[in-house]
């Protein structure tokens, strides 16, 4: 309704210096994202200047009752692409009054590989290739889809056009923008193999940047979903059958792997993740083995193998590197409900820091 | 609604040469609980509400007159800019008197007014923070936004300051209501969505004294007013739903000089102390049907139980973590339901922490 619009668009610049900062943490679960808004008198660009704030963790899975406040720690600002004017969102990791992180904070352990002076030396690069599934609302039942029946078989959806093979691209189109707004490092959108299956990147970012930009741009994907009225499913296998899961591909490159020569540190690093295989499954999202079968542009999960220009491998190398001697690799395995955090800090320290 | 309509209710009248407003005189009902309003035309911009003219209206149509004798007598008490029509339009919240002078029963406004301008109640500058909860209903069936008719959702716990169209149910009106207040002037410190789906929360505060009521019911007004432009209907009963399912409550949160100040924790201990003494008298005028809400569970305290704790959501008083480790800060109060009489909280825990004597 017009008038309801106009004051949810108000330009409070004009009328006040006073800001809306929106809080955002991590759930229980390790998959929901909570977020509650404060005013703040002013503007702010760095959030070591934003102050802590706490929750009701007793409300999210995350402290008990008697003993429910969890302390949010301000990260990262972004530009507020929903309210814009001065406002932002804020990415936040959960702490304990005592200044412990909490068990499902990710973020913690990630931030310490990444402050690792080998880690800090090697300026490693992620590029996430977030897939998602959009279901209608009251069905859970992908959008685009006759419920109670199947639409007809995966071919020409792929980055397809038309009101009978791409559903639901004002959602990805508004969320490209938005994030671009707020500031996220997107680098790209794609309509995926499964109808109703979408795809963005985000990358190529720098360190715990990595995750935080991820993490963000999935919050503001799950508002826009909201305002759309359907719903974002993150699940790595969301409908059995002969139709593509969704996985969240970790492109990864280090300094040395971007120089010249760069190739043999390449294979070197992909070596070990080798030898580390079944940690990194473990770390690479619940329900992947519904996903990893070695059909579907997968390889199975209890097998590690990699090739150049293989989508059906653990680790794609793209043709570019091969040629060039140098360049970055594409990790397959992780699924579209991964927690980046963990992901990038794990390829960082296993590939980095480990040695067999 | 058509283009037409929406350019006409958004006319920017200062460009007018006829420097006119349009003010909008709230004030409480019969029912203690329902606000009305109507404006007037002034003839210019006005920032004192010492300036603004009285007013009257028909109180035999809100139950607060006999009919024949019918006009109640309107005190302009607080100004606010007018988020709807903008412009120097304006918002004024008012009470409410006889023709003689006097205070009509429901006027909570007055007698509130007499204890915050009390020479020891104003020395110690008592800030106000209330959290105050609301359900949003279906305009037709009065059930909650977003419930299936005839059914539930899935059980709490995904709802609290949750995302996503299977779990935040009318965002809109929240969004549109924060910007609203800020936009009025209204010392609105932030929201959330709430345990319950379809229940939301906005904080005031802090006010001083008893700007933090009339802030209260003026943002109050504006949920309501926002709430009709979206065709939903906005409920401050304290338990909407019976069963597993969270009440909806008023939390005010409360400070002085002296608990601000160095050796405040003591402080906050023998106020809390003298607010316990006092627990059945303060209930009585936390809102009604509050006996549905203060069951125990549900982060309550059970309606005849005083307790109060550190960081403890089921007590009748909370005392923050950093309060505690600083010795120093303020209490949230945790009794009040979400339909209490923001006059009559704040002014009463001013009066048994500041006045009262056991």
């Amino acid at each position: 309704m017009a008038l309801l619009s106009d004051l949810v668009n108000l330009n409070l610049s004009d009328t006040t210096e006073k800001i809306i900062a929106e809080y955002i943490w991590i759930g229980g679960s390790g998959m929901d994202l909570r977020s509650k808004a404060r005013t703040l008198p002013g503007r702010v660009d760095d959030p070591a200047k934003l102050p802590k704030w706490n929750y009701d963790g007793s409300s999210t899975g995350q402290a008990p009752g008697e003993d429910s406040e969890v302390i949010l720690y301000p990260q990262a600002i972004f530009k507020d692409p929903f309210r814009r004017g001065n406002n932002i969102l804020v990415m936040c990791d959960a702490y304990t009054p005592g200044g412990e992180p909490i068990p499902t904070n990710k973020r913690f352990e990630a931030s310490k590989i990444f402050s690792n002076p080998t880690v800090i030396a090697e300026e490693p690069w992620y590029g996430i290739e977030q897939e998602y599934t959009l279901l209608q609302k009251e069905v859970n039942w992908p959008i685009g889809w006759p419920v109670g029946g199947f639409p007809g078989p995966q071919g020409p959806y792929y980055c397809g056009i038309g009101a009978d093979k791409a559903f639901g691209r004002d959602i990805v189109d508004s969320h490209y923008k938005a994030c671009l707004y707020a500031g996220i490092n997107i680098s790209g959108i794609n309509g995926e193999v499964m109808p109703g299956q979408w795809e963005f990147q985000v990358g190529p970012v720098v360190g715990i940047g990595a995750g935080d930009q991820l993490w963000v741009a999935r919050y503001i994907l799950e508002r826009i979903t909201e305002i759309a009225g359907v719903v974002v499913s993150f699940d790595p296998k969301p409908i059995q059958g002969d139709w593509n899961g969704a996985g969240a591909h970790t492109n990864y490159s280090t300094k040395s792997m971007r120089a010249d020569g760069g190739y043999q540190v390449i294979k070197k690093a992909i070596e070990k993740m080798g030898l580390r295989h079944k940690e990194h499954i473990a770390a690479y999202g619940e329900g992947n083995e519904r996903r990893l079968t070695g059909k579907h542009e997968t390889a199975d999960i209890n097998t590690f193998c990699w090739g150049v220009a293989n989508r059906g491998a653990s680790i794609r190398v793209g043709r570019d590197t091969e040629k060039e001697g140098k360049g970055y690799f594409e990790d397959r395995r992780p699924a579209s409900n991964m927690d980046p955090y963990v992901v990038t800090s794990m390829i960082a320290q296993t590939t980095i820091l480990w040695n067999p």
